[in-house]
């Protein structure tokens, strides 16, 4: 089929006379109903033409009907009609806005991604004069990507009516890259719209420079010195964004290690079920969010923060049961404790086969924690970035707790001397529970934070076991600064080791650095002293 | 003099090989008689499985060091032993090539790694099943034990040292044919690996191995020598106050232990058939101890009990109850640590200690303490 | 003999004595049921199901269980099997690659499988291939996989590397005019044999060696963070750039939401995966994924009335309407309803009748149309390419318009460029050499 060259169209829709243009929409209309039914390359091809040309056509609905084809909402009639779905699930004539009562035999028109590309173009265009400020920022990003020139009309007269600074430099960014993509720009307009985009300094500026081609002599090396400019601002960023991924991984290290090294480092157990822990923390999550969805969708938004204390408390619970069941026969016996765990975590991973399946289970992450933001030329990832917090904030709480909580007063004394802590009157055995508990319930509430990373399947703590032991070994057991500063160094280490020698090699190297920096300090970075040392 | 419980168990070990064996051989594949190839098979993996839990029995029942990384040993022995088996497979290959295993050959490689070099050689690879894991644990004992690491932090590198090594073999690029490892045997020392007769003659050298092994540490924990080594596993300090070098004895101790694994995974990977990184997973170690644990810690008999009830268990309940098998394993670990902190073998001597008869002697408690003078 | 040595008591003796000869005890046994089972037993015929229910494959592995417990109820509510009733032998091999091997051997010589539905893995099968070919059985595998295999006694109803690889990135080049390429897969054979045949195929398709970017990660993998970054750098040389993923089992859903949450979009840098399907995408929220995609040879969104009736019955079976279907649930569809026809076309369920028999068998497939068994004991599938949406569904957006053929021997790796399988009489070789007219490997007498 022809496709028109946008400079055709362009003149076209200056010259054409109103019913030209009508039948151009027409045309346009048909074309959309494309890819309705079998799929076919021919099919996809007809919606992105028609996509182009509705843009293009000035018709009134262009926004509208584009939208919905963009949120699948559009569907064709065997006839080559376009309705509108809406939200309460009638449908309205797309070419009219008119409810459409009689639709029948409708079939939703198909999106590939070539189409995918062609709306996020059109609609860039024709939202650059919304009244909204962050849909004009999104769509003059949208130009921007598509670089066509087609658009620079509509950018010359959106820029003159401009106010937000922000949305104004980007519009001028997608001007410069349309004008270095159009054919009849002057040497010095290709200049300054390269100097533009080197002063943009992103990676996506750095691509289409590096796409650019058949420009004049001077703006080829003019772009190339761009790149080098841009490559080299990107690597001294690279470095700090390294320390990121680092802080990132270490924190989601110290939050699996966290409840370890209470149940572990302050108690001595040998806790192989830990990692069982943060399973079913991740699990509360799942089932907060399928109840929630159920039966209160109005504050589904904050099902992460209801689910955190629940994670606790269930997680908790079980370690309560478990210290009363099984651990308080095994004091004393602490590699025992090993055997008996490693048992129950058997069991717990397949009681969760039992109840749940194998398979994955779908946790979603909440709007305010999907997407990154740009600081400079860091990419913060929002989850990521959560979770830091969220690590800081466990760390604190507990060892708040362990120290100005009269419970933490008596789980401190009760580890450090238990026979004389039960004659001042501490009811060992209760806090021997309750210590078993909160390391549990910590545990239980790393796996919310984990269930937004991994995967929430039975096999999630399995994952995380060896870790989390590494990570407290190396930091000194029963130190919980040194789980922190354990799993930081840990997680940078790591993710500086990860580009240089790869993920596997960086992982066994890290291994090994740490059996050799036992060796050198064989209680970890901060031994305990004292007696407690030989027992 | 061999105690009892050895001499069962010796007896019971080699005559159950033998007798399934020759059940195996003699009998025709209808008599009523007849064992099958498929529990040949099977016995002799259990019998590997019990050179490892006596393997950490030694160092753990004996010397107090608990290893969370055992399996690493066996598996190269596997591994060594199973380069020997790539080696014969000659042109037989897939690819039939003649120098390069199967694997090499898709990778693209264009000549042997100058580690499989001698592999070829019967005696070289036998040498090295015993070497490798032995230079390898000295290497990390002395480190280990100089540095005075003990407890829990031993317990967690040598976790992280079968972690790496895992993570290490899974890389391709090691040339130990990556997660596949290393598979499709023909023969060793020119008998067919898949015949009858060649798997009931490996049961039979298995049997055979795990006797001698029972015998050396059983010789081991014995004599002068083993009885520092349980004041070392009692009272470290206190025994290095008398001027022993805990050290060494452990070292000595650690390296011998390494090498009975190593010999272990060497007779598995022929019965197996397979060897790949997953023998190097931290789990498999750790379930090792368990097999100690369930038979009885510091009583060498118990460990080889252990390894073979449980292995047993586990192949009877994923064939029986394939859905809900975990939980009784998890179950009977959860059993045997509440209710027999003395494993199987502390059954025994309890129920003696209950109904004592004439001519028992009063039991204490992990027996195998107690040195012959 | 020490006087402190702890002594075993008559009765204590005894019962070490019997605890440790159950070993013997367990050979007479089974030597025992070994008899009754080989007679004919009552009119039952066993199939075998030999898939992981506990441990890391689990969670791929569990659903093959219960489709082919579902698939042989079926057949037997139609009268079962050549007048017999099929019953279902399920083993748990709990993802331990030696215990496949025992169990293998369990299930063909202690229970007298007729066939075996199983493995999900490469080093699984590679571990049970020489027990099927010991013992002379059938496995049917039904996972796409590597290729350069081709065993008498196993059915790959999976796809090779031609069937779902060359396929996805022809429509990339052509559709999206992608010109650099990741190739991203975990450290195993499969990536590792997928990514050699596509770069090879790439190079002849005058892409130049710095426009490939291969990388590795180790299984399970579960941060991120650089590799999805180093792919937008790799991204930004000013050619459209696509990411071709072999990324195996768990390590895809942290890896999807990296890529989400950084903004990789499909309309930028597109993914297509090989080792994605309906179940995997379960456990995401697809939302920031729409527009990758994948390549397989069956998708749940096929929109015909057998797919309907299979999707039915199966959610009927699970009770449970959420479940999914996937790929390889479709290959053992496949694979049993082509071992029914096979055994009613030999009249037996004796193996070497049967794999003479599914030679040449057709059966439909899910897909609208009908797969055949080729000489080389791979199936024709056609190739479906499908992009993600956000109802964790994918939109086929292009189909072959015929059946491919399985190359098991890869043309694009040298060694094996000029071999060929065939089980046919008389030549009856699964790697026989074109060139030198010679069988390398694999040949039965």
């Amino acid at each position: 089929m022809l496709r028109l060259p946008a400079w055709l169209m362009l003149v076209l829709l200056v010259l054409a006379p109103l019913s030209a243009r009508a039948q151009e929409t027409d045309d346009a209309y048909a074309a959309l109903a494309g890819s309705a039914g079998i799929p076919s390359a021919a099919g996809f091809d007809s919606v992105r033409r028609g996509v182009e040309q509705l843009a293009t056509s000035g018709d009134p609905r262009a926004a509208v009907v584009i939208g919905a084809l963009q949120a699948g909402q559009l569907y064709a009639r065997a006839d080559r009609a376009l309705f509108i779905k809406q939200p309460d699930g009638s449908f309205v004539d797309a070419r009219s806005g008119a409810p459409a009562p009689d639709a029948a035999g409708l079939r939703p028109v198909r999106l590939n991604n070539a189409v995918r590309s062609a709306i996020d173009a059109a609609l860039g265009s024709l939202r650059l004069f919304a009244p909204d400020a962050a849909t004009r920022l999104a769509a003059a990003e949208a130009v921007f990507k598509s670089h066509d020139p087609a658009a620079l009309p509509a950018l010359t007269r959106a820029l003159a009516k401009e106010s937000d600074a922000a949305v104004k430099t980007r519009m001028q960014q997608a001007r410069a890259a349309a004008l270095l993509s159009s054919g009849d720009a002057s040497e010095a307009d290709r200049l300054a719209a390269v100097a533009m985009l080197r002063a943009r300094g992103d990676i996506d500026a750095r691509g289409f420079l590096a796409s650019l081609s058949g420009q004049p002599q001077s703006v080829a090396t003019a772009a190339a010195a761009a790149i080098t400019a841009i490559d080299r601002q990107l690597q001294l960023w690279s470095i700090l964004q390294s320390v990121y991924y680092g802080i990132s991984l270490g924190s989601v290290l110290l939050l699996a290690a966290a409840g370890l090294a209470i149940t572990f480092g302050v108690m001595g157990v040998i806790n192989m079920a830990h990692g069982e822990m943060v399973m079913i923390g991740a699990y509360t999550t799942f089932v907060v969010q399928q109840l929630m969805r159920a039966y209160l969708p109005g504050i589904y938004a904050i099902n992460l923060l209801l689910a955190i204390p629940l994670a606790f408390l269930v997680a908790g619970a079980i370690g309560v049961l478990v210290e009363r069941t099984l651990i308080r026969w095994l004091y004393g016996r602490p590699l025992e404790t090993l055997l008996a765990t490693w048992g129950l975590s058997l069991v717990l991973q397949q009681a969760v086969r039992s109840i749940f399946g194998a398979n994955n289970r779908d946790v979603d992450t909440p709007w305010w924690m999907s997407g990154a933001t740009q600081l400079g030329g860091l990419t913060l990832t929002w989850n990521r970035m959560y979770i830091v917090l969220f690590a800081v904030l466990v760390l604190a709480a507990l060892m708040a707790a362990l120290r100005y909580t009269p419970l933490g007063l008596r789980m401190r004394a009760v580890t450090q001397n238990r026979r004389m802590a039960a004659a001042m009157g501490i009811r060992t055995p209760w806090i021997d529970a309750l210590t078993f508990g909160l390391g549990s319930g910590v545990a239980g509430m790393a796996g919310v934070a984990l269930s937004q990373i991994d995967n929430v399947s039975p096999n999630l703590g399995q994952g995380y076991i060896i870790d989390s032991f590494m990570v407290v070994v190396f930091g000194g057991v029963g130190n919980l600064w040194g789980t922190m500063l354990g799993a930081l160094t840990l997680g940078i280490v790591n993710k500086f080791l990860e580009p240089v020698a790869g993920a596997v090699l960086g992982k066994i190297v890290v291994l090994v650095l740490l059996i050799l920096f036992i060796q050198r300090r064989p209680r970890g970075m901060f031994p305990l002293k004292g007696r407690a040392v030989e027992t | 003099m061999l105690e009892r419980s050895t001499l069962v168990a010796l007896i019971v070990v080699l005559g159950g090989a033998l007798l399934l064996a020759v059940l195996n051989q003699a009998t025709a594949a209808a008599s009523a008689m007849h064992v099958p190839t498929y529990v040949i098979a099977l016995a002799g993996k259990y019998l590997c499985f019990a050179m490892l839990a006596l393997a950490v029995d030694l160092v753990w029942g004996f010397a107090g060091i608990l290893s969370l990384g055992h399996a690493a040993f066996f598996a190269l022995g596997g591994y060594a032993m199973g380069m020997y088996l790539m080696r014969q497979i000659g042109t037989r290959g897939v690819y039939g090539n003649a120098e390069l295993p199967d694997f090499m050959v898709f990778l693209g490689w264009k000549s042997l790694p100058w580690f499989w070099h001698g592999f070829e050689w019967f005696g070289f690879a036998m040498l090295m099943v015993v070497l490798v894991p032995g230079v390898l644990a000295l290497v990390f004992g002395y480190l280990a034990f100089r540095s005075r690491v003990t407890g829990v932090y031993l317990s967690i590198i040598t976790q992280a040292l079968t972690y790496a090594l895992l993570l290490a073999f899974f890389r391709n690029d090691m040339g130990f044919g990556g997660n596949n490892g290393l598979t499709d045997f023909k023969d060793i020392l020119g008998f067919n690996i898949q015949s009858d007769a060649t798997r009931s003659a490996l049961l039979v050298i298995s049997a055979i191995a795990l006797c001698a092994q029972l015998l050396v540490a059983r010789f081991v924990v014995r004599s002068r020598f083993g009885k520092v080594l349980i004041a070392v596993r009692d009272t470290e300090a206190r025994t290095r106050f008398l001027g022993y070098r805990p050290e060494s004895y452990k070292l000595v101790v650690w390296v011998l232990s390494a090498v009975m694994a190593g010999i272990g995974g060497a007779l598995y990977v022929p019965q197996v058939g397979i060897i790949n990184p997953s023998e190097f997973s931290p789990a498999n170690s750790i379930e090792a101890v368990i097999w100690v644990a369930v038979g009885g810690r510091g009583t060498l008999v118990g460990a080889i009990i252990g390894a073979l009830l449980v292995n047993f268990g586990k192949t009877w309940f994923t064939g029986l109850l394939p859905e809900f098998w975990l939980y009784a394993l998890g179950a009977l670990f959860i059993f045997v640590t509440l209710f027999l902190p003395r494993g199987v073998m502390g059954l025994f001597t309890r129920r003696e200690k209950l109904a004592p008869e004439p001519e028992a002697e009063t039991p204490t408690a992990s027996a195998a303490h107690e040195v012959t003078g | 003999m020490s006087p402190v040595e702890p002594k075993l008591s008559r009765r204590g003796l005894g019962r070490l004595g019997a605890a440790a000869a159950t070993l013997a005890a367990v050979g007479a046994v089974r030597a025992a049921t070994n008899e009754a089972a080989a007679q004919p037993s009552g009119g039952v015929i066993k199939v075998g199901i030999l898939h992981s229910l506990s441990g890391t494959m689990a969670i791929s592995e569990t659903t093959l269980k219960d489709v082919m417990l579902m698939l042989i109820e079926q057949q037997n509510k139609k009268g079962g099997l050549l007048g017999k009733k099929l019953e279902a032998v399920v083993v748990d091999p709990a993802s331990n690659w030696p215990l496949f091997a025992e169990k293998a051997r369990q299930l063909i010589s202690v229970d007298k499988c007729a066939a075996t539905f199983g493995c999900w893995t490469s080093v699984s099968r590679k571990s049970v291939l020489p027990v099927f070919e010991e013992l002379n059985s059938i496995l049917f595998y039904p996972v796409q996989y590597e290729g350069q295999e081709c065993s008498r006694n196993v059915f790959y109803t999976g796809a090779a590397p031609n069937q779902q690889a060359i396929p996805a990135v022809d429509y990339l080049m052509n559709e999206n005019g992608v010109k650099r390429w990741v190739l991203a897969g975990t450290d195993y054979v499969y990536p590792r044999t997928t990514n050699q045949i596509l770069e090879a195929y790439l190079k002849t398709k005058g892409v130049a060696a710095d426009d490939i970017m291969i990388n590795y990660t180790p299984f399970g993998h579960s941060d991120w963070q650089n590799i999805v970054a180093s792919i937008k750098k790799f991204g930004t040389a000013g050619k459209k750039t696509a990411v071709v993923s072999t990324i195996n089992g768990d390590a895809n859903v942290p890896f999807y939401k990296e890529l989400g949450n950084q903004g990789v979009k499909a309309t930028d840098i597109p993914v297509v995966a090989f080792s994605v399907g309906e179940e995997e995408l379960a456990g995401i929220d697809t939302k920031p994924l729409v527009g990758h995609l994948a390549a397989w040879n069956y998708f749940e969104s096929v929109d015909n009335p057998d797919n309907k009736a299979f999707i039915d019955s199966w959610k009927t079976f699970t009770k449970n309407p959420k479940r999914t279907t996937n790929d390889p649930m479709e290959a053992h569809y496949i694979g049993f309803n082509m071992w029914v026809k096979g055994v009613e076309k030999a009249g037996t369920t004796d193996a070497d009748a049967v794999i003479d028999a599914l030679i040449g068998v057709s059966v439909p497939n899910l897909s609208g149309g009908y797969s055949a068994m080729m000489p080389n004991h791979h199936i024709t599938k056609p190739v479906l390419i499908g992009e993600i949406q956000g109802d964790g569904q994918f939109n086929i957006v292009s189909q072959t318009p015929g059946l491919l053929v399985a190359q098991e021997w890869s043309p694009y790796v040298a060694d094996t460029k000029d071999l060929i399988g065939d089980w046919r009489a008389p030549l009856r070789c699964g790697a026989f050499n074109v060139k030198t007219g010679t069988c390398t490997a694999g040949k039965k007498a």
